[in-house]
């Protein structure tokens, strides 16, 4: 299992080990010391999870563009 | 001077200069066409480097040279192509300087879907033998995008859709790179949109996206026709972002939707494939936190419960020795018994056999053994043996006296038969012969008894009574003459 800081992963990685954790807990086949490791590991990948989850927030932008038709800077969008 | 000179042949016809009839031409052939509509098919295109566009419009017997101005190039909705059948729209004009007419094209339109559907699927060949559309190129869309870039129309029901379909599954930052969805422009625009989003940077002021989506509504073929323009594919196929395509409706497929890493049917389907349900994954979290939860928890109740099983069925550690103490009671018990009633049985067996142990028995024995002794003592005598000895000695003198006898006899026998044989052996003997006159002959040590045989030695030795004499033979060679034999080679008996 890879060991990375659990803040260093994406969504979708933290997703997939969290699984792969809560299946090998659900084993059982796990040595006690071991599965205390890991169940601390899988509330940490939640954790992310859940953070990422409340983090939704929707912010919407249009770019603007100079004369030659590169961009120059953003102007927020609303009433869409 | 004659006033009246002879006319000259075609007097009265106009005389023009050379401008003066190619303005007229011009004139002519601009007031009379106006504005026109022609179709055809392209024919070569040529574009010089100041930019104007040169290039024919045939049919099966006719040429139309048409030019398209450096600053008109970029209205035509449809670049004239080689083979593309068109209608185009201008002014017919003429080029004095080279005596030709041309018709100076403002628009540029596909004449018939039939005829872009052929264009399309040249274009569609030509980038999928480029590779352009093949899946090992597709890459694969992020899970969860933090900032999606859109190219579309700032207005309109598209974005709205997008957003809209954003925000109920999953609101994300979002970036909209506005550009014109139908008309010359869109193409350029849209290829131009893809390849900025790609060119920022991430998380900078403006950050790059981490998926982007083109989009645009339905419409006929030609309005939607700017996405299948090859700058159009070729810049979504360079895209190093994620790319989804959502042009027109789901029956529509633009050139844009085969190099899309993902194609969507519609914007909202755009939309979808773009981000997962947020509520769905809140309670998947949850779901995952319970199941790590009570996982967990089992984990340590299972180990609980096998603790106590197995606690149960080790036995006391007192219940471990109870047998061994047992045994070793009744053992321990049974020991000074024995020990007593085993020298209480010896004893009694020295008693019976000690009882019966007195002098007097074994002096009775002693006399009998004397006794029995003096009778053999008593029974043993000399004179036995002597008797014997005067017998024996007795029988050798007889058997001495037989053996001289019987060697004296046997050597008188020999003795005589000894001197019968001497005599015979006088009698028998040749010696005896010599005597009476006769000789033997000899050759070394063999006997030789004929003439002839004698003839063949140099030497012979006769033995006589008295002695032996040694002779030299002479006539060796034979005396009696021989028959002559046959003469060589002569003439052989009749008989």
């Amino acid at each position: 299992m890879s060991e990375r800081p659990v803040n260093e992963m994406s969504f979708e990685e933290a997703m997939k080990e969290l699984e792969s954790v809560v299946d090998a807990l659900e084993r059982g086949d796990v040595a006690l010391d071991a599965s205390i490791a890991l169940y601390e590991r899988g509330a940490l990948l939640k954790k992310r999870c859940e953070d990422e989850l409340k983090r939704a927030e929707e912010k919407v932008a249009a770019i603007t563009l100079g004369a030659d038709g590169a961009p120059t800077g953003l102007k927020p969008v609303e009433g869409l | 001077m004659d006033l009246i000179d002879d006319p000259q042949p075609g007097q009265n016809t106009p005389e023009y200069t050379v401008s003066e009839i190619s303005g007229a031409v011009k004139r002519t052939l601009e007031g009379e066409f106006g504005r026109i509509r022609v179709r055809g098919e392209v024919g070569r295109v040529f574009r010089a480097g100041s930019g104007h566009l040169y290039y024919d419009v045939k049919d099966d017997r006719n040429v139309l040279a048409c030019t398209t101005w450096k600053g008109q190039v970029a209205q035509l909705s449809v670049k004239p192509e080689e083979g593309l059948e068109v209608i185009v729209t201008g002014r017919l004009t003429a080029f004095g300087a080279q005596s030709k007419y041309n018709l100076n094209v403002e628009e540029v339109t596909v004449a018939g879907q039939g005829a872009l559907m052929a264009l399309l699927e040249k274009r569609k060949k030509q980038l999928a033998a480029e590779g352009l559309f093949d899946a090992s190129r597709k890459k694969k869309l992020p899970f969860l995008p933090g900032i999606i870039g859109v190219v579309t129309s700032p207005q309109g029901a598209v974005i709205r859709d997008i957003l809209h379909r954003l925000r109920d599954r999953f609101p994300r930052k979002v970036l909209i790179w506005p550009v014109a969805v139908q008309g010359a422009n869109c193409a350029p625009e849209v290829a131009r949109a893809i390849a900025g989003f790609n060119r920022l940077t991430p998380g900078g002021a403006l950050p790059r996206p981490d998926l982007l989506i083109v989009a645009r509504g339905g419409g006929s073929v030609e309005d939607l026709w700017g996405f299948n323009e090859e700058i159009v594919a070729r810049a979504a196929a360079a895209s190093q972002i994620p790319l989804i395509s959502a042009v027109g409706h789901e029956t529509d497929t633009t050139l844009i939707d085969y190099v899309a890493d993902m194609r969507a049917p519609t914007p909202t389907a755009a939309a979808e494939l773009a981000v997962p349900v947020r509520m769905e994954l809140i309670a998947w979290a949850e779901a995952m936190g319970g199941r790590l939860s009570r996982a967990a928890a089992s984990g340590v109740r299972q180990r609980q419960q096998r603790l106590a099983d197995l606690s149960r069925a080790l036995p006391r550690k007192e219940s471990l020795l109870d047998t061994a103490r047992q045994r070793f009671d009744r053992t321990a018990d049974r020991l000074d018994g024995a020990l007593t009633a085993g020298v209480q049985r010896r004893r009694l067996h020295l008693s019976e056999v000690a009882g019966s142990l007195r002098p007097g028995l074994l002096n009775r024995m002693i006399a009998a053994h004397r006794n029995a002794f003096q009778a053999r003592a008593r029974a043993l005598r000399p004179a036995q043996l002597q008797t014997r000895l005067t017998a024996e000695r007795e029988a050798l003198t007889r058997l001495e006296r037989r053996l001289s006898i019987a060697a004296n006899a046997q050597q008188q026998r020999r003795a005589t038969a000894l001197a019968g044989a001497e005599r015979m052996l006088a009698t028998l003997g040749y010696q005896a012969t010599l005597e009476r006159g006769y000789a033997v002959v000899r050759s070394g040590t063999d006997l030789v008894t004929t003439r002839a045989e004698a003839s063949g030695h140099a030497a012979l030795e006769i033995e006589f009574a008295d002695g032996r004499l040694e002779v030299a033979t002479t006539g060796a060679r034979p005396t009696r003459k021989t028959k002559p034999e046959d003469p060589p080679g002569g003439q052989g008996s009749l008989f």
